[in-house]
């Protein structure tokens, strides 16, 4: 009954059509790089072409090899009873699977302006921010203003208390997801400001991305994951 | 003549930096004093630190280090923290110190005040420039060179183990290697019968704008693997940027120049045995402050 696990990854290697599946005897899931829903250049002049290539293809896709390698590292370490070998993969785990987390939610966060991109939120989210923030100006600056003061790298969210039923704008550091400020926050809007995510075309002028990256933010998808968590 | 000490400036922190653990200031004797004496148009005094040009032109690490580089790196994120160091710190008691006394008194054991973060990125990156030259790279020699093979087991495995450290760096941070003397092994206690053999060459990785002068280290060399560093010139490929900053750019004369004045320290603290309220100055001469008549300084009792 036992697959082996190094034949069945090689033969499944080349599928993409989901963005996990399970492999091996053990059941453990192998985690692939999500496509992109645009064209590289898509959102362009906001974001070149060129960061969303490098960002997509080279630092997510490292995210996603570097967690599944920790996980499997950890799988490992788990059926040995190695605790210390357990517990020294945590950081590798919170910083890989995190940034995987973290870049999946943010491609769909971002939207061609000809798909949507930038169009203000219309409906349940909508009158939520304008209650919560007074308008959706008012929100805007406040993230801005949060993103470019988070020193060295991180994110700056929009997110759902799910408990509370309010809206909260938080930062996280390097690669944690907004989950690790509280558990019953869901993400609906983050922005990179990893220095990687804006530095070939903004440089150091973080505030001038922070500015340019709201006309292409997805609002759509934001609703959809509000309405859905509210219902 | 009037002399400002760091025990001169009457503010809470103070307290907790005198006693036997009292940190010996590492850089106070080759760093003049910055002047407050520029006064702007409408007749406010402004004290300022000064942008510290690196000891090359800016296109002198060409093809390892771009032109380019050094002009955002050195040009605006080194210049803004500088900056803003100014703004933040002018009128109140972090005036007038020297960048590393700044550095030191704004870490505040951990629960950083405002100023650190420039503070530190400052006197960060100004260590940095100075830890690079034109035509680095190869090997260190001498006294160096054996603490290195005394402490790593050789200079390959060192290099191995700084370049991983370097690499294994999450997020934004400097790596550092480090002279450390005095220090036991847990946290910040201090080794009450320092030996020889305790002081160590150690490999330290930080955080954003930490550095190791925090916990008493002597820094000896360090790498900025924030990406704004190596972004332009080698984008993702950080293992890549490590790999050139020791093949070609690493300035062994200048570790060496300071390993030299890190052990010149470390023993001097040890015949010193207690530590002083103000801090030794062996050849007597007072720094040099010119102040203004205006300006209102506490003195030294």
């Amino acid at each position: 009954m036992a697959i082996r696990c190094v034949a069945s990854r090689k033969t499944l290697a080349g599928l993409k059509e989901t963005s996990s599946r399970l492999i091996g005897f053990r059941g453990i899931q192998t985690f692939t790089l999500p496509d992109l829903p645009y064209d590289y250049g898509a959102l362009e002049p906001a974001i070149s072409g060129e960061i969303m290539q490098i960002h997509h293809q080279k630092h997510h896709q490292t995210y996603v090899t570097n967690y599944n390698n920790a996980l499997e590292q950890l799988d490992q370490a788990v059926s040995k009873g190695g605790t210390s070998a357990v517990v020294k993969l945590q950081s590798a785990i919170k910083f890989n699977g995190g940034g995987h987390v973290n870049h999946s939610i943010f491609w769909k966060n971002l939207a061609p302006v000809k798909e949507g991109g930038g169009e203000p939120p219309k409906g349940s989210l909508g009158s939520a921010i304008d209650t919560h923030f007074g308008s959706l100006e008012g929100l805007v600056k406040k993230m801005s203003a949060e993103g470019a003061a988070v020193q060295g790298s991180g994110w700056v969210w929009l997110g759902l208390d799910k408990e509370l039923k309010k809206l909260v704008v938080d930062t996280t550091a390097n690669q944690d997801p907004l989950v690790t400020k509280g558990g019953s926050l869901v993400p609906l809007v983050g922005i990179d400001v990893w220095e990687h995510a804006y530095y070939l075309q903004y440089k150091n002028v973080r505030p001038e991305y922070l500015k340019n990256v709201w006309k292409v933010i997805n609002w759509k998808y934001a609703s959809e994951i509000y309405e859905k968590e509210c219902n | 003549m009037m002399t400002v000490a760091v025990t001169a400036i009457s503010s809470p922190l103070l307290l907790h930096s005198q006693g036997p653990n009292r940190q010996l200031l590492q850089w106070k004797r080759n760093e003049k004093r910055r002047l407050p004496t520029k006064v702007a148009g409408s007749g406010v005094i402004t004290a300022g630190f000064e942008l510290k040009p690196p000891p090359y032109s800016l296109d002198a690490l060409e093809p390892h280090m771009s032109r380019e580089t050094l002009d955002y790196h050195w040009g605006k994120h080194y210049r803004t923290y500088i900056e803003n160091l100014n703004k933040q710190i002018v009128g109140t008691d972090l005036d007038a110190l020297s960048l590393e006394e700044v550095v030191l008194l704004s870490y505040n054991r951990g629960n950083m005040l405002p100023a650190f973060n420039n503070a530190a990125q400052a006197w960060n990156h100004e260590f940095f420039w100075e830890s690079i030259q034109p035509g680095g790279g190869g090997k260190p020699t001498g006294e160096l060179l054996r603490l290195i093979e005394r402490d790593f087991g050789s200079f390959e495995e060192f290099l191995e183990r700084f370049k991983s450290a370097a690499a294994s760096n999450f997020g934004s941070g400097w790596t550092w290697l480090a002279y450390k003397a005095n220090r036991l092994e847990v946290a910040n206690a201090v080794n009450p019968l320092p030996k020889e053999e305790d002081k160590k060459l150690v490999i330290v990785k930080t955080p954003n704008a930490v550095n190791p002068l925090v916990w008493d280290y002597s820094p000896l060399l360090t790498i900025d693997t924030w990406e704004h560093a190596y972004y332009l010139d080698f984008e993702n490929r950080r293992a890549e940027y490590i790999n050139t900053f020791m093949e070609k750019l690493v300035s062994w004369e200048t570790v060496n120049t300071r390993l030299e004045a890190a052990m010149v320290r470390a023993t001097q603290r040890e015949q010193e045995g207690t530590y002083t309220e103000e801090e030794a100055n062996p050849d007597d001469e007072e720094p040099e402050v010119y102040l203004d008549s205006d300006i209102d300084v506490s003195e030294v009792d």
